[in-house]
C-alpha cells in the first residue's frame, strides 16, 4: 500500500526524518508513536503526498510519488481517508454535507445515502450535530466529524493524526474501537498519538505493530508496547 | 471534446460543485454590476457601428454615381448652352446618362428654402443636368476643361469633393466603435480574471479542504468557473435589455442622412445585442478558467 524506502525530509537543512525503511501491507494495523515534535505528523503527511520526500523514495499504491500528477495525486487520495491533527471544513456547509463532499468530489454524489450518513454520524456520536456548522462544533467534536469524513468514502487506507487528542477516555475508546471494526474489514489503519494507554489497550484487540520516531529514524517498538 | 463538456457542465451537471465555494455577496454584486456596465456600453458602441456603418454605405452608394452640371447663362442662352453640355457629356466616357432637370423637379428642390409658390419662370434659376456615371465614372479634370470651352455657364457639382471625408469618418467612426468593443471585452476579461484570482486566494482553506478529500484541478476549478460565468451572464443580460431600451426610446430616423436620429438598429440588426450576454459569459469562463488553473498549479 504505502512503501518508504530510505526516505528523508528535512525543512529549511534541518532533518526532521531520515532513512525511513517502512511498508504498510494491505490489511495491516499501526500506531506511530514518539514525542511532540519528533515528525509523526510529518512521515502522515509523506503517506498521502502532502509533502515530496527530499530524500529516498516513497510508493503510493504502487505508483512513486515523484512522478505522480495532480490528477493521479487526487485519483490516490480518494483511496485514503485522512484525519489531519487539526481538522479544516467547509465552514459555510453544515456537518452532513461536508460529510458528504468526497462522494461529490470524485462523482459519486448518487451514491449518497441519508440512512448511511446518520449512522455514521452515531459512530462518532455526532447525531445532534449534523447540521450544525463546522465553526460551531468544539475540538473534540471536530476530530470525530473528521473522522467520519475519512471513512466515508470506504477507502483502503486510513491516516489519522491523533484522531483521540481532544476526547474523553470513553470516547477515545469508541473511535479506536470503530477504527478496530474497519480494520477487521479490511482496511489498513495508520494511527499517530502519544497515548500510550490508548495503544496498550487496543493491542489486546487487534494485531497491531508499533512503530517509534526517535532522532529522526524510525524503530520497532519493543515488547512493552 | 473535453472541452466541450466542460463548457457544457458549467450549466448543468453537478450543483454541488459551485456550493463549495462559499458566496461573497459584495464580490458577487461587484462582479454583476461590472459586466452588466461593460455590456451597456457594447451594446451603444454596437448601435454606433452599426449607424455609421449604415450611412457610410448609403452616402456612397447615392453620391458615389452622380453628379450635377449648373448652368448660369443670359436667358436667351440657356437653352443653347444646355443643348452643348449634354453633346459634350453624350461624347465622354463614362456617363450613362444625364438630363436636364424639369422645372417641377427643380421647384421641389427649392422649395424647402423658398416656399412652395416660387415663381420659376421669371427668376433668373440656372438650369440643372444630373449626370449618373458607370464604370470608374468620367476624367472630372478633362470634363470641366471642356465644358468651359464648349458652354462657359456650366460649372460641374463634382459631389465626392465633400463626399470623400465623409464616408471617411463614417468608416473611421465604425472601426473605433469596433475597437471600443473590443476593448470593453478586454477590460472585462480583465476584471474577472482579477476577481476570480482573489476568490481563489481568499478560499485557500477551502482548496486545501477539496483537495485533501481528493478534488481533481478541474472539479475546483469548475466550481468558481461556474460562479463567476453565471454573474456575468445576469449582470450582462440585465446591462443589455436596459441599453437596447435605450436604444428603442431614440427618436425614429426622421430623414433620409439625419445622422444622430440614425442612431438605432435596423431589422436583423436587434438580434447582434442578444449575443452580448453570451460573449461576456464565454469571455467569463475563459478568465475563470485560465485563472483558476493557473492558482491551482502554483498551490500544489
Ligand atoms: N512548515 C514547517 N516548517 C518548518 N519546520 C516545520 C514545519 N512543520 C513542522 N516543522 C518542524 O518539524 C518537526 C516535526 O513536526 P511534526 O509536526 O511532524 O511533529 P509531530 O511529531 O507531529 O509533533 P506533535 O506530536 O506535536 O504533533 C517539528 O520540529 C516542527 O517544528
Ligand atoms: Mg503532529
Amino acid at each position: 500500500m504505502i512503501e518508504l524506502k530510505n526516505a528523508g525530509f528535512n525543512y529549511g537543512g534541518r532533518d526532521i526524518l531520515s532513512d525511513m525503511t517502512l511498508r504498510l501491507s494491505p490489511g495491516s494495523f499501526h500506531f506511530l508513536t514518539g514525542p511532540s515534535g519528533s515528525g509523526k505528523t510529518t512521515l502522515l503527511n509523506l503517506c498521502y503526498q502532502a509533502l515530496m520526500p527530499t530524500t529516498g523514495m516513497v510508493r503510493i499504491f504502487e505508483q512513486d510519488v515523484r512522478a505522480m500528477t495532480r490528477d493521479d495525486v487526487a485519483r490516490v487520495r480518494r483511496r485514503i481517508g485522512v484525519v489531519h491533527q487539526n481538522c479544516q471544513f467547509l465552514d459555510h456547509i453544515s456537518v452532513r454535507d461536508n460529510l458528504t463532499l468526497p462522494l461529490s468530489v470524485s462523482g459519486r454524489e448518487s451514491e449518497v445515502d441519508q440512512g448511511n450518513v446518520d449512522d455514521l454520524l452515531g459512530w462518532v456520536g455526532l447525531s445532534e450535530r449534523g447540521d450544525a456548522l463546522p465553526p460551531e462544533l468544539s475540538g473534540g467534536e471536530r476530530q470525530r466529524a473528521a473522522l467520519a469524513r475519512a471513512i466515508i468514502m470506504s477507502p483502503d487506507l486510513i491516516l489519522a493524526d491523533e484522531p483521540t487528542g481532544n476526547v474523553d477516555w470513553e470516547m477515545a475508546q469508541r473511535l479506536i474501537a470503530l477504527l478496530v471494526e474497519l480494520n477487521r474489514m479490511g482496511k489498513t489503519i495508520l494511527i499517530a498519538t502519544h497515548d500510550l494507554n490508548l495503544i496498550r489497550n487496543t493491542k489486546s484487540e487487534v494485531s497491531a505493530r508499533v512503530l517509534r520516531i526517535s532522532n529522526t529514524k524510525l524503530q520497532l517498538a519493543g515488547a512493552d508496547l | 471534446m473535453e472541452r466541450l463538456r466542460s463548457i457544457f457542465e458549467v450549466f448543468s451537471g453537478d450543483t454541488n460543485a459551485d456550493r463549495v465555494v462559499p458566496p461573497s455577496g459584495f464580490t458577487s454584486r461587484l462582479t454583476s454590476f461590472t459586466a452588466g456596465a461593460m455590456a451597456f456600453l457594447t451594446v451603444f458602441a454596437l448601435a454606433l457601428s452599426l449607424a455609421t456603418g449604415r450611412l457610410a454605405d448609403r452616402w456612397d452608394a447615392e453620391l458615389a454615381r452622380t453628379s450635377t452640371i449648373r448652368i448660369a447663362a443670359p436667358e436667351g442662352q440657356l437653352a443653347a448652352q444646355s443643348e452643348a453640355v449634354l453633346e459634350v457629356l453624350r461624347t465622354t466616357p463614362g456617363i450613362a446618362s444625364a438630363r436636364v432637370m424639369s422645372d417641377a423637379e427643380q421647384r421641389k428642390l427649392l422649395e424647402p428654402w423658398f416656399g412652395p409658390d416660387l415663381p420659376l419662370d421669371t427668376l433668373p434659376v440656372p438650369r440643372l443636368i444630373e449626370v449618373l456615371e458607370e464604370g470608374k465614372g468620367p476624367d472630372m479634370v478633362g470634363l470641366k476643361l471642356r465644358l468651359s470651352a464648349e458652354a462657359p455657364g456650366a460649372v460641374l457639382d463634382d459631389h465626392t469633393r465633400w463626399r470623400k471625408p465623409l464616408v471617411n469618418a463614417a468608416t473611421r467612426l465604425r472601426l473605433l466603435g469596433l475597437v471600443s468593443i473590443l476593448l470593453i471585452a478586454g477590460s472585462m476579461g480583465a476584471m474577472i480574471t482579477l476577481a476570480a484570482q482573489s476568490a481563489l486566494a481568499a478560499n485557500g482553506q477551502v482548496i486545501g479542504v477539496l483537495r485533501l478529500i481528493g478534488a481533481r484541478d478541474v472539479y475546483i476549478a469548475r466550481a468558481f468557473v461556474r460562479r463567476f460565468t453565471l454573474r456575468a451572464l445576469i449582470g450582462a443580460a440585465i446591462g443589455t435589455g436596459l441599453a437596447m431600451i435605450g436604444v428603442a426610446f431614440m427618436p425614429a430616423p426622421a430623414e433620409e442622412g439625419a445622422f444622430l436620429t440614425g442612431l438605432g438598429f435596423v431589422g436583423w440588426h436587434w438580434v447582434l445585442p442578444v449575443f452580448v450576454p453570451v460573449i461576456a459569459a464565454i469571455v467569463a469562463f475563459w478568465a475563470t478558467r485560465l485563472a483558476a488553473f493557473r492558482a491551482l498549479s502554483r498551490l500544489s
